[in-house]
C-alpha cells in the first residue's frame, strides 16, 4: 500500500533559506544543502525547493545548491521557482533533482507542460497552483481562482479547470498552494484540497496552512490529498518529522516509518 | 568498472552519485565496447518503452545487452529498465529486450485500494516490497522497508519462478524480478535512502550468482560512510 507523503518545502533566496509568511517579511534560516540533509536524515520522503531570488543573474546559485544536495539525499527532490524555459527544466534536472515545478511559466505559457512532460517524462513534470479563494461566478464556477507573483497578480483562470489542463497537458503531478492559508498555521485548505484531488487522476500535493499534526492528519484524510508539505512547523521546531509520522501512523494513516 | 548504461533515458547522474557514494567507481556509457568490458552493468531508464527500445536498437545496444547477458556477468535493471528485459510492453505495442520470459502490463483502470478509495495513476511513491525468495542483492531488507516507486506499467514475467518481490497496489504486481545474473526492480533504489543504497550496494559486490551472500553490516552505517 501506498505511503502518504511528508514533504518539507525550503524556500530559498540567493543560495539561503528563508521562510516566507504570506510572502512577506521573508526571515533568513540557513543552508539548503545543511536542510535537506537534516530532513533526509530525520525521514523526508521528498524535498521541495523553491527558488524566490530575484534576479535572474543569480539563476546559478541555485544550480549549484541543486547539485550539492544531489550528492547529499538520496531521495527525489523537486525545484521550483524561476523555471520559464524548456533549458530551464534541463539544467535543473541534469543538475540532479527529480522534479521541476512549473506555476507562473505554466499560466503564461502552458506548452512548456507538454514540452517538458514530452522532453523527460510526465514524472518530473509538476503544475505549481497558488490559488485564491473568491466569490464562485460565471469565469471562476469553483470559487477559487488562480493567481501569480506570490498571490498579487489574479490571472482569470478557474483552478478546477487549471489542474484538469495541467493534468491533460502532461503534468504527473500537482503541487496545491493556498494562499489564503500559507503561513497561516491554521490548517490547510480543506475545501479546495479534495475538490482538486478527487477531479484529477494525478496525485495532489497540499500546500499551505499547517500548524499541527492534526492539520496533516486531516488534509491527508477527509483532504485526500496524497502528500502534505510542511514548512513552518518543521523548520521553527515545532515537530520533527519523525514526531509528525509518529503521530499519523499511531492514528492509522499508511507512512513510511524506517529510514 | 561499473557501466552505467546511457541511451537517452532519463536521468542517470542520480543512479551514478550513489553509486559514487558506495564508493564505487563507474562510468556513463553508451559506447558497446565499454559495456561489455565492464564488470558490472546498471539499466536504467525513464520514458516510454517505444521509444527507449528505438533508442537501444540504434545504438545498438539491444544486441550488447543479449550478449552481456548471456556472459554471466551482474546486470540490474531499473524502472524501465525492469521492463524493457522483458519480451514485449503493451506501452506503444513495443518488442522488448526478451532477457526475461513475460511482458510489460499496463495498470488496470479504474484501479481501488483495499478500502475502496479510486487509486491513481501512476503509481508514484513510497511502497513496501514483499520478498517472495531470497536474493543477494536484496539481502538486508526489512518488510518494513520502503521503496520509491513513479510508474503506470508494471513487469508480469510469464513464470513466478521469476518474481522477487510483490508490492501492491490495488493489485499486487511484480516489482523485483530476476533471472541468472539478472536482477531488476521496479522502484528507485538510488531515490530510496538507506534501503534503496543498501539494494545498490549488495548489487555492487554481487558475484551474479545465488549461492553466496555477503556479509555488508548494519544499513544505519550507510549514510555516514564514503
Amino acid at each position: 500500500m501506498l505511503s502518504k507523503r511528508i514533504i518539507p518545502c525550503l524556500d530559498v533566496r540567493d543560495g539561503k533559506t528563508t521562510k516566507g509568511i504570506k510572502f512577506k517579511e521573508n526571515i533568513d534560516i540557513g543552508d539548503p544543502v545543511e536542510m535537506a540533509r537534516f530532513y533526509y536524515e530525520q525521514g523526508a520522503d521528498e524535498i521541495v525547493f523553491y527558488d524566490i531570488t530575484a534576479s535572474s543573474d543569480h539563476r546559478d546559485i541555485m544550480i549549484d545548491v541543486v547539485r550539492r544536495v544531489a550528492e547529499e539525499i538520496f531521495i527525489p527532490f523537486s525545484v521550483g521557482g524561476g523555471i520559464r524555459t524548456l533549458e530551464d527544466v534541463r539544467r535543473v534536472l541534469l543538475a540532479g533533482a527529480e522534479k521541476v515545478s512549473v506555476n507562473t511559466a505554466a499560466v503564461k505559457n502552458p506548452k512548456i507542460i507538454a514540452d517538458g512532460a514530452r522532453a523527460f517524462g510526465s514524472q518530473c513534470i509538476v503544475l505549481g497552483m497558488d490559488v485564491k479563494k473568491v466569490e464562485a461566478s460565471d469565469k471562476i464556477p469553483s470559487g477559487y481562482e488562480i493567481v501569480i507573483h506570490g498571490g498579487r497578480t489574479y490571472v482569470g483562470i478557474d483552478a478546477l479547470e487549471w489542474a484538469k489542463e495541467g493534468e491533460k497537458l502532461g503534468a504527473g503531478e500537482i503541487c496545491l498552494n493556498s494562499i489564503d492559508a500559507d503561513g497561516s498555521q491554521q490548517g490547510y485548505e480543506m475545501a479546495l484540497t479534495p475538490l482538486i484531488s478527487e477531479n484529477v487522476n494525478i496525485p495532489v500535493i497540499a500546500s499551505g496552512g499547517a500548524g499541527n499534526i492534526n492539520h496533516i492528519y486531516d488534509v491527508l484524510t477527509k483532504g485526500k490529498a496524497d502528500a502534505a508539505l510542511v514548512a513552518s512547523i518543521v523548520h521553527y521546531g515545532t515537530y520533527t518529522i519523525r514526531q509528525i509520522k509518529d503521530g499519523l501512523h499511531q492514528r492509522g494513516v499508511k507512512v513510511r516509518m524506517r529510514w | 568498472m561499473i557501466a552505467i548504461i546511457d541511451y537517452k533515458a532519463g536521468n542517470l547522474m542520480s543512479v551514478k552519485r550513489a553509486v559514487e557514494k558506495l564508493g564505487f567507481a563507474c562510468l556513463v556509457t553508451q559506447r558497446q565496447e565499454e559495456i561489455l568490458n565492464s564488470e558490472r552493468v546498471i539499466f536504467p531508464g525513464v520514458g516510454a518503452a517505444g521509444k527507449a527500445m528505438a533508442d537501444l536498437r540504434h545504438l545498438g545496444l539491444d544486441k550488447v545487452l543479449k550478449q552481456y547477458f548471456e556472459a554471466g556477468k551482474p546486470i540490474l535493471g531499473i524502472c524501465l529498465g525492469a521492463q524493457i528485459i522483458l519480451d514485449n510492453s503493451e506501452e506503444n505495442d513495443a518488442r522488448c529486450l526478451g532477457l526475461i520470459p513475460g511482458s510489460v502490463k499496463q495498470f488496470p483502470l479504474p484501479l481501488f485500494s483495499e478500502g475502496n478509495e479510486r487509486l491513481k495513476i501512476p503509481h508514484m511513491g513510497w511502497n513496501g516490497v514483499n520478498l517472495r525468495k531470497r536474493h543477494p542483492v536484496l539481502e538486508g531488507i526489512m518488510p518494513t522497508d520502503e521503496f520509491y516507486f513513479v510508474h503506470a506499467y508494471y513487469p508480469l514475467p510469464a513464470s513466478d519462478e521469476y518474481v522477487v518481490g510483490t508490492t501492491g497496489y490495488g493489485i499486487e504486481f511484480p516489482s523485483v524480478i530476476g533471472y541468472k545474473n539478472l536482477i531488476a526492480m521496479q522502484f528507485h533504489p538510488e531515490k530510496s535512502g538507506t534501503a534503496g543504497l543498501r539494494i545498490l550496494e549488495n548489487f555492487c559486490t554481487w558475484d551474479g550468482g545465488f549461492g553466496h551472500v555477503h556479509c555488508l553490516g548494519d544499513a544505519s552505517s550507510f549514510s555516514e560512510s564514503a
